[in-house]
């Protein structure tokens, strides 16, 4: 076993991670420990934007930003929270662009902005450009822009090292116990501050956008720790996957003028959301997907529809829409202008279906996308541990493992960026500051424990388990029954058949038991995970007796502010899950109907 | 279905005194990519198996490997690409193997880091954006697509001739910044790649263009970067005239 000393240290290394450890290593000495090397970190798959109300196409305020969150949360966002990501959003961006970050630009060498879901005008209530984007790879821009500043700044970096336990005495945190991949062996990073920016947990469902990598970690760590989840019910399904495979398709292929169509043709998002059509929230399109397709109006009667960005498709609709230019002229595209907008989903097509999305319809379906939920954090990215909002000394959190909670009920486009700029900057912040003023807790004698408790439970299990059935069968019955539809019947059954999953893996078969980039062994612990948090999941959607943004419920299909205009804390106990609750922030904007 | 004879490098430093092959029969789709077939041996024939992926949708860089000779990220190529039955999977070339399909990425990342891969301007920003004109951005577009697979570095003969070489993924790298109108560091940068082990390894073999899941034009590329070297100057845009030169190196 090593030690290390460092004032904070980050675990994890995408866009909330690098922009903390940034931030953090400016006054505190940080490391940054991730279990994949940092460029391969998932923000690097985002592709849209980042939302800020820049205006540089059209007119745009951070006040709209703001409510069109509100509303897109289904009211379940903290407006505190939200008012604040909203309104760093403009000077996050500019700093971004500060950095180097290579955005497309507007004719006049502005950052360009494209309309994206949810995102309006307040007045007019139609779709405002407010995605700042790089093509369609904004976040791989990002997360190399970031990089690219870590090693400007030499921060320090653990690569390929796994995270296993979060280490805590006398009630504050005191580090972390890590596996370096290249050798098994164990590392303790003795810090002052730990910030968690380990990511989301999408690889529960069948069909999802989300990296092998994604399985929860930083969340299971915390709920074994003790640390509730928040919000967990909700998740993201977004509307366009890839058929069977569930890679992402941008939204921003409606921002440009794409347009879903069933088999008949029909564009029949106008029906569900006549103002905003096919640039509704997420979860609103992707119910009305599952709908079109429940009523035999899939394509070929299949599980897809077509997504059509062909000029002429784009071209017709917008005509219809009276969709204009920022000059006044007629909104009007190009096979050329499709290529140059959005060279990487052209090429996914490409590469995955044989499919041209300039000549031809993309087949798409819902896909597991985003936690909504995670560790609950203040709007200052520390870690929240009860229903009273009672901070954990020197803990901190952001980004997707995070619950500030500015998302709610339901993510809008572009959010996830942001989030991880403005809460990954004031997590790193905060966590230096309060480093600069705290002293190094004792670490606990028995400090690699627990690690190595759970890690020898897995190497000596003399079962015959294969760890790939455990997880097809568990993402199987999360998709079909804790998916973009709930009822009680099926998510009653999901939990039965994730504690059998649960139990089945105390026997799992593991072949290697080596020492070196023993990946066997890690992925099992990842499943580990996974099946926590599956369960977490299940509990917490069985409880709440309503629907809300990503939670549909058939049984309960209104929304219920009376009952459940609250947050979801649930705590991990042996065989079972404890539910709490804490109010939601409201600070200027009362629940209303939510109509797109 | 397809049957596929699936022959796979297998080095575990723990057990095996030197690499070896193993032989897997496998079931697959045409349209699956070369990762699943390495996911299902996993799982199912040899836990031990040991490869890096994380997206599976060629974006993060994690998998680049050598498929029947040539290198791929395994998450990019689909078995009906590789019109056979008989699909053989290697590490990248010039890096020590560490185990199966891993390789020590260690000198690749010192080699990127050694060309100042990130944006210098020490003027105080303004309060919005640095302006940036549509093709001065178009100017170094190609280059920001890299996401450090190594699958260009490693299929490189003068960088298996050398590896203190910095290889092409540094150098577009580099590039991206030279050409970066907003940038202040391009003679720096210049200077640290006319070096003996810089631009003028590169011979034009296109082996790294070819290898490029990315499909970024890589020795154009280099070639950029040795004419700015040569002539003292680099231009910001496409078509128009040289905007800035750079003589002080």
């Amino acid at each position: 076993m090593r030690k290390h000393q460092f004032d904070v240290v980050v675990v994890g290394a995408g866009g909330a991670g690098l922009m903390a450890a940034l931030y953090a290593s400016r006054s505190a000495n940080t490391a940054v420990i991730s279990k994949l090397y940092p460029t391969r970190s998932h923000t690097g798959a985002a592709q849209g934007g980042v939302g800020a109300a820049l205006g540089n196409i059209e007119e745009d305020h951070p006040e709209w930003h703001t409510f069109d969150t509100v509303k897109g949360s289904d009211y379940l966002g903290d407006q505190d929270a939200i008012e604040f990501m909203c309104s760093e959003a403009v000077q996050a961006v500019y700093e971004l662009e500060h950095m180097g970050l290579p955005f497309s630009r507007t004719p006049e060498g502005k950052i360009a902005q494209r309309p994206f879901g949810g995102h309006t005008n307040n007045l007019t209530k139609k779709p405002v450009p407010r995605a700042c984007y790089a093509a369609d790879r904004t976040g791989h821009m990002i997360l190399q822009t970031l990089y690219q500043q870590c090693i400007k700044n030499k921060v320090n970096f653990f690569d390929e090292f796994q995270v296993f336990d979060l280490l805590m005495v006398n009630g504050s945190v005191s580090g972390v116990v890590a596996m370096e991949m290249a050798t098994g062996e164990l590392h303790v990073f003795h810090a002052k501050a730990v910030i968690f920016a380990t990511g989301g947990h999408g690889r529960i469902w069948e069909i999802t956008s989300n990296a092998y990598a994604y399985t929860g970690d930083g969340v299971a760590i915390a709920l074994r720790r003790g640390i509730p989840a928040e919000d967990m019910e909700f998740f993201q399904f977004h509307p366009t996957g890839i058929y069977r495979l569930g890679i992402l398709i941008t939204e921003g292929v409606r921002g440009e003028g794409g347009i879903l169509l069933n088999d008949k043709g029909e564009r029949f998002m106008t029906r569900y959301a006549p103002t905003v059509k096919d640039l509704a929230s997420r979860d609103v399109v992707s119910r009305s997907m599952y709908i079109e397709m429940r009523e035999g109006r899939g394509i070929e009667g299949r599980r897809y529809l077509n997504l059509d960005v062909r000029p002429e498709t784009v071209n017709r609709y917008a005509a219809e829409d009276g969709r204009l230019r920022p000059d006044g002229s007629p909104f009007r595209v190009t096979g050329d202008e499709i290529l140059s907008k959005l060279p990487d989903i052209v090429d996914f097509c490409r590469t995955y279906l044989g499919v041209d999305p300039v000549t031809q319809p993309m087949p798409v379906q819902p896909t597991a996308h985003y936690a909504m939920g995670g560790i609950p954090t203040n709007r200052f990215g520390e870690v929240v541990i009860d229903e009273k909002n009672t901070v954990l000394q020197g803990f901190y959190a952001a980004g997707e493992v995070a619950c500030v909670s500015v998302h709610g009920a339901n993510r809008l486009g572009t959010n996830s960026l942001l989030d991880l700029i403005v809460f990954g900057k004031h997590a790193g912040l905060n966590a230096a500051e309060y480093a600069r003023g705290a002293s190094f807790q004792s670490l606990p004698d028995d400090a690699v424990e627990f690690t190595q408790q759970q890690l020898e439970t897995l190497l000596s299990s003399t079962g015959d388990e294969k760890a790939a059935d455990i997880a097809r069968e568990m993402k199987t019955v999360m998709f079909e029954d804790v998916g973009v539809f709930r009822t009680e019947e099926g998510m009653t059954h999901a939990l039965q058949v994730v504690r059998e999953l649960k139990e089945r893996f105390r026997h799992i078969h593991l072949d290697d038991r080596g020492k070196i980039f023993n990946t066997n062994l890690v992925q099992a612990w990842e499943l580990g995970n996974l099946l926590d948090l599956a369960e977490v999941t299940t509990v917490s959607a069985l409880a709440r007796q309503e629907s809300r943004g990503g939670h549909a419920r058939q049984d309960f299909s209104k929304r219920d502010d009376v009952n459940w205009l609250k947050h979801t804390l649930a705590w991990l106990k042996p065989g079972s899950v404890e539910l709490v609750y804490k109010p939601v922030v409201i600070t200027h904007f009362e629940p209303k109907e939510r109509v797109y | 279905m397809m049957k596929i004879k699936l022959k796979i490098f297998r080095y575990n430093p723990e057990v095996d005194r030197k690499p070896h092959y193993e032989t897997y029969q496998v079931d697959a789709e045409p349209t699956d990519r070369v990762l699943d077939l390495l996911e299902y041996v996993k799982s199912y024939h040899d836990g031990t198996l040991s490869f890096r992926r994380s997206c599976a949708h060629g974006v993060c860089g994690s998998d680049a490997i050598r498929v029947n000779g040539r290198n791929y990220l395994a998450c990019k190529v689909l078995v009906q690409d590789l019109h056979s039955s008989k699909i053989t999977v290697e590490p990248i070339l010039g890096m020590r193997v560490i185990k199966d399909m891993i390789v020590d990425m260690e000198p690749f990342f010192e080699n990127y880091r050694s060309v100042m891969p990130f944006f210098v301007n020490n003027d105080p920003p303004p309060s919005e954006e640095r302006i940036q004109a549509p093709e001065q951005r178009a100017r170094f577009d190609d280059t920001t697509k890299c996401i450090l697979c190594a699958a260009c570095t490693s299929s490189c003969p003068s960088f298996w001739a050398n590896d203190r070489y910095v290889g092409p993924a540094a150098i577009v790298n580099a590039h991206r910044f030279i050409f970066d109108s907003r940038d202040q560091a391009a003679s720096e940068r210049l200077q640290i790649l006319s070096d003996q082990f810089g631009v003028y390894r590169c011979h034009t073999i296109f082996n790294c263009t070819v290898a490029c899941p990315r499909e970024i034009q890589i020795t154009q590329a280099i070639g950029e970067v040795k004419m700015a070297i040569a002539t003292g100057k680099v231009s910001y845009e496409v078509k128009g005239e040289v905007k800035e030169s750079v003589s002080n190196f």
